[in-house]
């Protein structure tokens, strides 16, 4: 018995300080722990997508598309590591870690990114309106787009040192684009972009008079190099498939993250701080085995954190130190029995194997309980939107009983069966704290 | 010396009749608060750079057409408003006016919920706890099948678990009604948490009833309870303790964002080691004894054997 112990806890010893490089270095391609949102801030948005405008049995197919098109617009954003996810067959996830501007990203996947050019008419009462410009292409009236554009846009310096964004008309755009422009000769043509007029630099609507007729490339002229290059981005990253509007929203400034981390930290530390220091009080010797097995529980459950990786959110911590108030459980419920077994007159030995074999099948059942519960959270977590909360606590507790179980048992127990057969053995009161005063 | 818990059972049991009559009560007159998760809406919290009334605050959004707006003001000087479900665009509205008016303002978090997921949601979440209903009530009907009155065991322990719920929703219910705390998904989270807690407090202590009864310790009923109790107060009490440590320090510092979960895990871990302990093992005796009647009349139950 003592050889194999000596084995079980080198390797015990092993499992711990592979945990513990786990945690420090990069190992397997993890550098870091994986934060959720709510601890390192960013934007988590669902959108819910408008089939009624598309053909029956492409819906997939827009779907993907629209993930493509915000795919390409988020790299404009130079975001790392975002998530961009089909959920269900009709709504899209898109969470970007760690962004600031909130807004400008909402924007840049909500736009319909499509430049709708319009001409003036008088409306009722002698008003100018813009309405949409449109021509006919093959006996049907079409409004002239951008979605009539070839292949990318691009910058380009003008003659008077202005900025040009060029662009160029597949066939039927140059149609529309030749009809319209022979019509509105002398007259102003606008350009709106998501049914706003799109702005130059100066503040006014770009409305520029036309001068040619227009048949094979155009350029909009006036925008400032910031607006240039976003629209030209924008353009290029092509449009949605199908409509999106945002169902859920979560946007957490990244200050607020960082508080975050650092408290639920301090939480974690103080609380597993206070429950080792009620073990060594309470139990003595088997108090601060028990602790040390604490110490190899939260290194075990925090580099399986990483390793899978879990993603860390502030209710996923609030699991995790909860578990730490639970792991120890399986040794309270241990040490009291071996407690009794003291008390009939066993030896240490004795009182070690017979407490953790008595022990076991309350540790078993009330264990169960706590995985039940688990389970049913995860599938909570994975059936609603606000899936982030409530996975990550179930998760962490999962990952905590079942850890828990091994290190509160295996452990301890190896640790304590060290003890056996030294010169402490026989010096009860180590292991019992009321053994003299019965 | 032994402590004589059972023979206080009927003190324990008026004790948890009046909480919980009070609960229900409150449950009853208030009801619960449910967040923007299961009612849909938006929350907002800002930051102004400037001192800022919250009548002020309130005067101002009812000006812009929100006038039924909840705002909290924590204790790190943020404002933390929620109004129906806004889009984007009346969301820009609502910031620049409220910057025009107390100064620049930071928006420190944002959180917009539409009717449409609020519902999936609320039905979800019903699911989930009715399967886990079930799910305990077969564990507890497998944990307790070699006892000998597996039914009385299995019942009691769900007395004790609806006791620890109607606990916490009656304490959820007034808190909601003194300072607007509100139902949430992780509210949900927490109730499950409680409930598994519970129950494994519960089946510890009868676990070892059932040593007892095997191994013969008395032919009194009582004495058997009561000692299996005293046997397993210390590790009761222990894990509830160091249970109870660890969510207290996250209730002192991680604080706000996680308070009404952490607030459903502390009066859970309390109601969960009171009901294991006085109101589980006691009922069995209630039972065993046919005292019902005499509960029922809030009469003085004397313990005659122990």
């Amino acid at each position: 018995m003592p050889r194999r112990n000596t084995l079980v806890f080198i390797v015990i010893v092993a499992l711990f300080a592979f945990a513990v490089c786990a945690l420090v270095y990069p190992m397997f391609g993890r550098e870091e722990m994986r934060l959720g949102l709510d601890l390192q801030g960013g934007v988590h948005m669902v959108y819910q997508a408008d089939f009624s405008e598309v053909e029956p049995g492409a819906e997939s197919e827009a779907i993907d598309g629209a993930i493509a098109v915000i795919e390409r617009r988020i790299n404009i954003l130079g975001v790392t590591e975002p998530v961009i996810q089909k959920q269900g067959g009709d709504r899209i996830l898109v969470e970007l870690p760690g962004v600031s501007e909130a807004e400008k990203a909402k924007g840049l996947i909500g736009q319909t990114a499509l430049l709708e050019f319009r001409e003036q008419v008088e409306g009722e009462g002698g008003k100018l309106e813009w309405v949409p410009a449109t021509g006919v292409v093959d006996g049907q009236e079409k409004v002239l787009t951008s979605s009539y554009f070839k292949e990318n846009t691009y910058l380009s310096q003008g003659d008077l040192g202005g900025l040009l964004l060029i662009f160029e008309w597949n066939e039927e755009g140059s149609q529309l684009s030749e009809q319209i422009t022979e019509r509105l000769l002398g007259q102003p043509l606008a350009i709106f972009l998501s049914g706003e007029p799109l702005l130059g630099e100066d503040g006014q609507p770009i409305a520029p008079t036309v001068q040619s007729v227009i048949t094979e490339r155009g350029r909009i002229e006036g925008l400032s190099l910031k607006e240039a290059t976003e629209l030209s981005q924008l353009l290029n990253a092509g449009r949605l498939p199908v409509p999106l509007t945002p169902i859920y929203e979560q946007t957490v400034s990244p200050i607020l993250g960082a508080d975050f981390i650092d408290m639920s930290l301090k939480a974690g530390l103080i609380g597993i701080i206070l429950v080792m220091l009620f073990m060594i009080v309470y139990y003595r010797l088997p108090g601060v085995l028990a602790s040390l097995a604490l110490i190899f529980y939260g290194a075990v459950v925090l580099a399986i954190f990483k390793l899978i990786p879990v993603t860390l959110t502030l209710a996923g911590i609030g699991g995790f130190v909860l578990s730490i108030g639970m792991a120890v459980d399986a040794n309270v419920l241990i040490f009291e029995r071996m407690k009794e077994e003291f008390r009939t007159g066993r030896t240490l030995g004795a009182a070690i194997e017979a407490g953790f074999n008595r022990a076991w099948t309350a540790i078993r059942d009330s264990n169960v309980t706590t995985i039940i519960v688990c389970v049913i959270l995860i599938w909570l977590g994975s059936s609603i939107v606000e899936s982030a909360p409530v996975t990550g606590f179930a998760m962490a507790l999962l990952i905590g009983v079942l850890v828990s179980m091994f290190s509160a048992i295996i452990v301890t127990r190896t640790l304590l069966r060290l003890f056996v057969g030294t010169p402490l053995a026989p010096k009860t009161r180590l292991f019992n704290p009321y053994s003299g005063r019965k | 010396m032994m402590f004589d818990i059972t023979g206080k059972r009927a003190l324990f049991l008026i004790i948890s009749e009046v909480i919980i009559l009070i609960g229900i009560i409150a449950l009853v007159v208030f009801g619960l608060k449910p967040g923007i998760e299961f009612s849909s809406g938006s929350i907002m919290t800002v930051n102004f750079e400037e001192e800022v009334e919250q009548a002020e605050l309130k005067q101002e959004l009812a000006n812009l057409g929100y006038p039924n707006v909840i705002i909290q003001h924590t204790g790190a000087g943020d404002f933390i408003i929620r109004t129906p479900e806004l889009t984007g665009e009346e969301k820009i509205v609502v910031e620049d006016a409220l910057s025009a008016r107390f100064g620049s303002l930071n928006e420190r978090e944002f959180y917009s919920v539409s009717p449409m997921v609020a519902e999936e949601t609320t039905r979800n979440a019903i699911i989930a706890v009715a399967i886990a209903a079930v799910g305990i009530l077969l564990y507890i009907t497998w944990a307790f099948r070699r006892m000998p009155k597996p039914f009385h065991y299995g019942t009691c322990g769900i007395i004790a678990l609806l006791h620890d719920v109607i606990v916490v929703l009656g304490i959820f219910s007034i808190l909601g009604a003194i300072m607007d705390w509100e139902i949430n998904v992780m509210f949900i989270t927490g109730v499950l948490a409680v409930i598994g807690y519970s129950i494994n407090n519960t089946v510890v202590v009868f676990d070892r009833i059932r040593e007892n009864l095997t191994k013969v310790i008395s032919s009194n009923f009582e004495v058997v309870v009561n000692t299996s109790l005293v046997e397993t107060l210390s590790r009761s009490l222990n894990t509830s303790l160091t249970t109870l440590l660890v969510v207290l320090s996250l209730l002192l510092f991680v604080g706000a964002s996680i308070q009404n979960f952490v607030m459903v895990l502390l009066i859970g871990i309390i109601a969960g080691t009171y009901s294991s302990l006085c109101i589980a093992p006691t009922l069995l005796i209630v039972w065993e004894k046919r005292e019902w009647g005499r509960l029922a009349f809030l009469r003085r139950a004397k313990a005659k054997g122990a």
